[in-house]
């Protein structure tokens, strides 16, 4: 599915002296199938932007469109619109409450007003997917792991098989074996599907060797949006923000300031290591 | 959503009110509260209500910002004017429906000025809070009744559990907040179906909340042991509450307002 926001402006705390603009005049089109990075500091407006796409929270001006519809048009059905686009919050894990896994993610679908069959049929196929083994179906959310808890909470969104699946910081927390595991997963659900998956976070490292296009976002605006290896040329605009290019830019920098012929884009350990090693052939 | 209510919200800004000692706000708002109960005319309410202005403009809180928080009461409000309203025995002034309910003079006046009452119970009490930390308030609570130690009350306890309980506040709201939205995410629908539905379609916040509200609690309580936080005993403060002359000004103010206040409202 496609998403076009169109000049949306978000306030906090209208009318009071801790208003502030938490989306200023943003315009962002996603296509169909992407694989799109969010990075940006605390207080962004990342997250905020996010909720918009699901009309959790309605745009002072400006509007949105999935596929071309209008989603704040009066007529637009918001459960429709919750289906289509997942959205899996910050710490997803805290939203479990049913007595074992396999009902808490029964949730979603159930709520969309489907037929047993179905939602057990997707709920089988979601909790696979995210890869929770059969044998932890039956336990309750509130006895596995911390990193099998968000598992199942991100297969209770994709549960509702939604076109766009957004994950804000989907890895927040997680050691880093648990991130990868996280990270691999979605990026094979999301070549397998052809989902359109937005990835929110501030670490660029998680993100670099995922994403297809990177959006930039500082103060509520859009500041830098390309392909990883674009955005990465700009560590100066990036540094100004507080944000960081991956650490194998920062090495190939060093390594070319000294001298050997490598590239300075490389973004993933692989990259940089191919690199080197062409430089020293 | 949840963040309209601002009852026991702290106003951040820098005023006279804002840097009153706690203790003179604490007697205030008590003193404030007790006169509205003497009156029995007009005249005590109007001075009350001067009174009242002349502290929010002093206190910079926007009129505006006290009144919103005022939403959230205004069906309590509604109930207790309409049963004073119907239910006080007097001088019939309208009847309605063959006689049955009957409308007096005695009921309208009364309705009248429990409104005005509530109001300004509401509306004193949030001054008090919208001008005044949570650790301040409690600072301020625990060093007015410390008194009470000789008894063996366990006063600063009891203000600990409560700065924790006003802490908690703006906590538990922000994670319902999220909690709700989460769930929303998930297609649950908090707005449609009769009470039982909507009761049953609370579930799935109060289950995450309560746990939130453990692990909190909880993760609190560690941090504080690990500062070594031992109760009362011992405890020295790093700002201990010491009267200004604003302070001696302002309880001499309230005790001409409390005095003339009620001796105008009992005339």
């Amino acid at each position: 599915m496609s998403i076009l926001v169109d000049h949306v402006t978000y306030l906090y705390e209208t009318g009071t002296p801790l208003e502030h603009k938490a989306l200023d005049e943003v315009c962002l089109e996603i296509k169909d199938g992407q694989f799109v990075g969010i990075i940006g500091h605390t207080g962004s407006g990342k997250s905020t932007l996010m909720q918009h796409l699901n009309g959790l929270l309605k745009a002072h001006s400006g509007h949105i469109y999935l596929d071309g519809e209008d989603i704040d048009a009066p007529g637009y059905p918001k459960k429709k619109l919750r289906s289509q686009v997942g959205l899996v919050f910050q710490y997803p894990e805290h939203q479990l409450f049913e007595v074992d896994v396999f009902t808490d993610v029964c949730f979603g679908p159930k709520n969309l007003g489907l037929p047993k069959e179905e939602v057990e049929e997707r709920v089988r196929k979601a909790l696979l997917q995210v890869g929770i083994p059969e044998e932890y179906w039956k336990q309750s959310p509130f006895e596995i792991s911390g990193g099998q808890k968000r598992r199942v909470a991100i297969a209770g969104v994709l549960a509702m098989q939604p076109g766009v699946l957004i994950l804000d910081e989907p890895t927040a927390g997680l050691d880093p074996k648990g991130r990868r595991e996280i990270l691999d997963q979605i990026k094979k659900l999301q070549t397998q599907t052809g989902m359109t998956v937005l990835l929110v976070s501030h670490s660029m490292e998680d993100v670099a060797e995922y994403v297809d296009r990177i959006v930039v976002m500082n103060r509520g605006k859009i500041l830098l949006d390309g392909a990883p290896k674009e955005v990465f040329c700009h560590v100066e605009e990036l540094e100004g923000v507080g944000l960081a290019a991956p650490q194998m830019t920062y090495v190939m920098r060093a390594l070319r300031k000294r001298g050997f012929d490598v590239d300075e884009d490389a973004i993933t350990v692989e990259e940089a290591a191919a690199g080197i090693l062409r430089a020293l052939s | 959503m949840l963040r309209d209510i601002t009852i026991g919200q702290y106003y951040q800004t820098d005023s006279v009110i804002h840097r009153l000692d706690p203790r003179v706000k604490l007697a205030g708002t008590l003193l404030f509260i007790v006169s509205l109960f003497f009156f029995q005319n007009i005249g005590g309410y109007l001075a009350a209500a001067l009174f009242l202005a002349l502290v929010i403009r002093l206190s910079k809180v926007p009129f505006r910002y006290i009144v919103r928080g005022m939403r959230a009461i205004l069906f309590v409000l509604l109930i207790t004017v309409t049963f004073n309203l119907f239910l006080t025995p007097g001088r019939t002034l309208v009847e309605l429906f063959g006689g049955h309910v009957r409308i007096t003079y005695e009921g309208l006046k009364m309705a009248f000025f429990i409104a005005l009452r509530l109001a300004f119970l509401i509306v004193g009490s949030s001054i008090m809070t919208l001008t005044t930390t949570p650790n301040h308030l409690t600072d301020g609570l625990e060093r007015a009744l410390r008194p009470l130690k000789v008894f063996k009350a366990p006063v600063h306890e009891v203000a600990m559990m409560m700065s924790i309980a006003l802490r908690f506040i703006p906590l538990l709201l922000e994670e319902t907040d999220k909690i709700m939205k989460a769930q929303m995410a998930r297609g649950a629908d908090f707005e449609s179906g009769n009470l039982i539905q909507r009761a049953k379609a609370m579930v799935p916040i109060l289950v995450p909340l309560f746990i939130c509200a453990f692990r909190r609690a909880a993760d609190l309580a560690m941090a504080m042991e690990a500062r070594c936080y031992r109760g009362g005993e011992g405890r020295t403060k790093m700002k201990p509450l010491v009267y200004g002359r604003a302070d001696y000004l302002a309880y001499f103010l309230l005790a001409v307002y409390t005095v003339g206040s009620i001796f105008i409202g009992r005339l």
